[in-house]
C-alpha cells in the first residue's frame, strides 16, 4: 500500500475574508440593476451639480409676460411655465434643492436617531424605556399634518427651519431600529469583554458599537435618502415644503393641481415627475443592493 | 392576555393626554382666538372686546384653558368655524364619512391585490412570477404617492375620461338613489386605487417572506410526509400562520390611510378630512384644524392600540417584556 503524502504545494492559502466596503463593492458589480442606477444617479448628479458654473439663477427665477406657457422648443427645451420662465432651467436647479435638502435632512436624522439609538439600545433598562415611550409616542402621530402644522404657525419659514421641522418629526424611525439592533449587540461577548476590562462606555459605543452597526445605518440612510426626497417633494407639491425663492422638484408638480396644466401642458409635470421617479427608484435599487450585501444570507456571490 | 390589553392601555392614557397638550399649544400659537370664530359687530370697540375674552376666560392662566378646552373637546365641542359659521363638529361630519369610506375601499383593493400576488410570490419564489411581483413591490416602494396619483388622474380622468377627476357624488343625482350609490363608488374607485397600488407593497413583501419563512418548518414537512395534498399545505397549514402578523397590521395600514388622505384627497379633489384639513389650514380657519388634527391623532393612536392587541393575541412572545 502507498502512502500519499500531502505537498504543501497543492494547498491554497485562505484569505482573510474580504473587507466590508470589498464585499458591498463586488455586490454593486454583480447587481446590473444597482450598478446601471449608480451610473446614472452619478450622471445626474454631476450634470445638475455641474450646471451650477454655466447657468445664471436670477435668469432662469425672470417673470416674462411675453413667453407664458410656451409649448417645448429650441429655444426653451422644455418649455415655459405661467410666469414664462424656463421649465428645464427649474428643474436643474429643483433637482439640486431637492436632492440637498434630502440629503441633509437624512444627515440630521441619521445624527439624532443614530444618537438616541446607541443610547438606549446600549444602557437598556430605564433610558430604554424613556426613549422608547418618547419614539412610540411620535411615531404614533400624523406626521404629515404636524409638519404641516408647524410649517404653518412658525414666525419666520426658510430653509433652515423646514430642515429643522423635518428632522424633528423623522429621527424616530432610525432610532428604532439602531436600538433594536444595538440592543441584541450589547448581549455579545465583545462588549462584555470590553465592560469587564473596564473600558469606559462611551469608548464602547464609539469605537465597538458604532462599526459593528455600520452597515445597517448605511442601508438605511441611502434608503431614507429616497424616502425624504419624496416627502419633501409631496410637502413642497401641497404648498407647504420649500419656501417659493427655493424651487424644488414638488414646486413644478404643483403646478399640476391646476387641471388645464394637467390636461394640456404635460412639459411642466411631467419632468419634474419623472426626475423624482428616477431618483428615487436608483437610490432605492442602490440602496436595496446594499442591504443585501451587508446580509451575508441574502448575498448574491 | 388581558393584562397586556389593560397595561396596553394605561399606556395610553399619558399618551391621549400628551396629544391634547401639544394640539392645544399648537392652537395658542396660531393667530387669533375664539372671538375670531364668532360674527362680533366690526364696530365693537377694542375695550368691549377685551371685556368679553375676559368672560370668554382668554385671560385665564393656561392650563386653566386648557382643562377647559380638553372638557369641551371631549364632549365633541370644538368651538364655531370662522368660514363656515358653524360649529366645527357640524363642518366635519359629513368630510368624515367620505374619508371613512374612500379608507374602506382602499382597504379593500389594496388586500385584494396585496394577498395574492404575496402568496404567488411566496409559494412560487425565485421564479419569473416571484420575481415580477417583487419588481412591481419595489417600484411601488419607489414611487411617491402624489406622483402616482396624479399620472393616474392625467390618464384615466383626463386623457380616457373614464372616472370623474373631482368630487365624492355627482351633482345632479338624488341622495338615497340606486344612482346615487354608483355615482359614489365611480367617484371613489380611482383614488382608492392609485393608493392601494402603492400601498401593497409592505404588504406583499411581509406575505412573501412568511410564506418563504414557514415553509422550511418541521410542521409543514409533517404534513407533507402525511400525504396531505400539496395545495391544502398552503391552504391549511401554511396560510394560515402567515395571515395572522398581516392581519395585525390592520391597524397601522388604517393609521396610514388615515394621514395620507392628505394628498390624495387634495389630488382628487375628494370632499374627505384631509382635503378640508389643507384648505382649513389655508383660510386659517384654525378651530377646524385644531379639531382635526386633534381627531386624527385621537384614530391613529386607537389604530396603534389595535394592531398591538391583535400581535399580542396572535404572537404571545410580544407579551412577555
Amino acid at each position: 500500500m502507498e502512502l500519499k503524502v500531502e505537498t504543501g504545494k497543492n494547498i491554497q492559502v485562505q484569505d482573510a475574508s474580504p473587507s466590508g466596503m470589498k464585499i458591498i463593492w463586488q455586490e454593486i458589480k454583480k447587481d446590473k440593476l444597482a450598478m446601471g442606477s449608480l451610473i446614472i444617479l452619478a450622471a445626474i448628479l454631476i450634470f445638475v451639480y455641474g450646471a451650477a458654473f454655466f447657468m445664471d439663477a436670477k435668469e432662469i427665477a425672470k417673470v416674462d409676460f411675453l413667453s407664458i406657457y410656451m409649448e417645448p422648443s429650441s429655444d426653451y427645451w422644455l418649455g415655459t411655465d405661467y410666469g414664462g420662465r424656463d421649465v428645464f432651467g427649474q428643474l436643474i436647479v429643483g433637482t439640486r434643492n431637492s436632492f440637498t435638502i434630502s440629503l441633509f435632512i437624512t444627515l440630521f436624522t441619521a445624527i439624532i436617531g443614530l444618537s438616541f439609538g446607541l443610547l438606549a439600545g446600549y444602557f437598556g433598562g430605564a433610558t430604554d424605556n424613556v426613549i422608547m415611550r418618547v419614539i412610540d409616542f411620535v411615531i404614533a402621530l400624523p406626521q404629515l399634518m404636524f409638519i404641516i402644522v408647524v410649517v404653518t404657525i412658525v414666525p419666520v419659514f426658510n430653509v433652515y427651519v423646514f430642515i429643522l421641522i423635518m428632522t424633528l418629526f423623522l429621527w424616530t424611525g432610525k432610532a428604532r431600529l439602531i436600538r433594536s439592533k444595538a440592543l441584541s449587540e450589547r448581549e455579545l461577548d465583545y462588549i462584555h469583554a470590553s465592560q469587564t476590562l473596564g473600558t469606559p462606555h462611551w469608548k464602547i459605543i464609539l469605537f465597538q458599537l458604532l462599526p459593528n452597526v455600520s452597515s445597517l445605518i448605511i442601508v438605511n440612510f441611502i434608503l431614507n435618502l429616497a424616502g425624504n426626497i419624496g416627502l419633501e417633494s409631496s410637502l413642497t407639491f401641497l404648498g407647504f415644503g420649500l419656501p417659493e425663492s427655493t424651487p424644488s422638484l414638488g414646486t413644478l408638480i404643483s403646478y399640476a393641481r391646476n387641471p388645464d396644466v394637467l390636461e394640456n401642458k404635460w412639459w411642466i409635470w411631467v419632468p419634474a415627475s419623472l426626475m423624482i421617479l428616477v431618483l428615487m427608484l436608483s437610490i432605492n435599487f442602490v440602496g436595496q443592493a446594499l442591504k443585501r450585501a451587508a446580509d451575508a444570507r441574502q448575498r448574491r456571490g | 392576555m388581558w393584562k397586556f390589553i389593560l397595561r396596553r392601555f394605561l399606556v395610553m392614557i399619558p399618551q391621549l393626554f400628551l396629544l391634547s397638550l401639544i394640539v392645544f399649544m399648537m392652537a395658542k400659537a396660531m393667530p387669533g382666538d375664539a372671538l375670531s370664530g364668532q360674527e362680533i359687530n366690526p364696530r365693537a370697540n377694542p375695550a368691549e372686546l377685551d371685556r368679553i375674552r375676559e368672560e370668554l376666560g382668554l385671560n385665564d392662566p393656561w392650563y386653566q384653558q386648557y382643562a377647559r378646552w380638553a372638557t369641551n373637546a371631549v364632549q365633541g365641542d370644538f368651538g364655531i368655524s370662522y368660514t363656515h359659521k358653524t360649529p366645527v363638529t357640524d363642518v366635519i361630519e359629513d368630510r368624515l364619512w367620505n374619508t371613512v369610506f374612500l379608507a374602506f375601499v382602499t382597504l379593500i383593493f389594496t388586500y385584494m391585490l396585496a394577498i395574492p400576488l404575496g402568496i404567488l410570490s411566496g409559494r412560487y419564489n425565485d421564479t419569473w412570477i416571484d420575481k415580477s411581483v417583487t419588481g412591481y413591490s419595489y417600484l411601488g416602494f419607489g414611487t411617491p404617492i402624489f406622483i402616482f396619483a396624479l399620472i393616474m388622474l392625467f390618464i384615466f380622468g383626463f386623457a380616457l375620461d373614464w372616472f370623474p377627476s373631482g368630487g365624492s357624488v355627482d351633482s345632479k343625482v338624488e341622495e338615497g338613489t340606486l344612482a346615487y350609490f354608483v355615482s359614489k363608488i365611480n367617484h371613489v374607485i380611482l383614488p382608492a386605487l392609485s393608493t392601494a397600488l402603492i400601498a401593497t407593497t409592505s404588504t406583499i413583501q411581509y406575505l412573501r417572506n412568511e410564506i418563504i419563512d414557514n415553509k422550511i418548518k418541521d410542521y409543514v414537512r409533517t404534513a407533507r410526509s402525511k400525504g396531505v395534498p400539496e395545495s391544502n399545505v398552503y391552504s391549511r397549514h401554511i396560510l394560515r400562520n402567515s395571515f395572522l402578523p398581516i392581519a395585525a397590521f390592520l391597524g397601522y395600514e388604517i393609521t396610514g390611510l388615515i394621514g395620507g388622505s392628505v394628498i390624495i384627497e387634495t389630488i382628487f379633489s375628494y370632499p374627505g378630512l384631509g382635503q378640508l384639513f389643507l384648505s382649513s389650514v389655508s383660510l386659517r380657519d384654525f378651530s377646524v384644524v385644531t379639531a382635526i388634527v386633534m381627531m386624527t391623532g385621537f384614530a391613529t393612536l386607537l389604530g396603534t392600540l389595535l394592531s398591538d392587541i391583535i400581535l399580542s393575541a396572535v404572537d404571545p412572545r410580544i407579551r412577555i417584556e
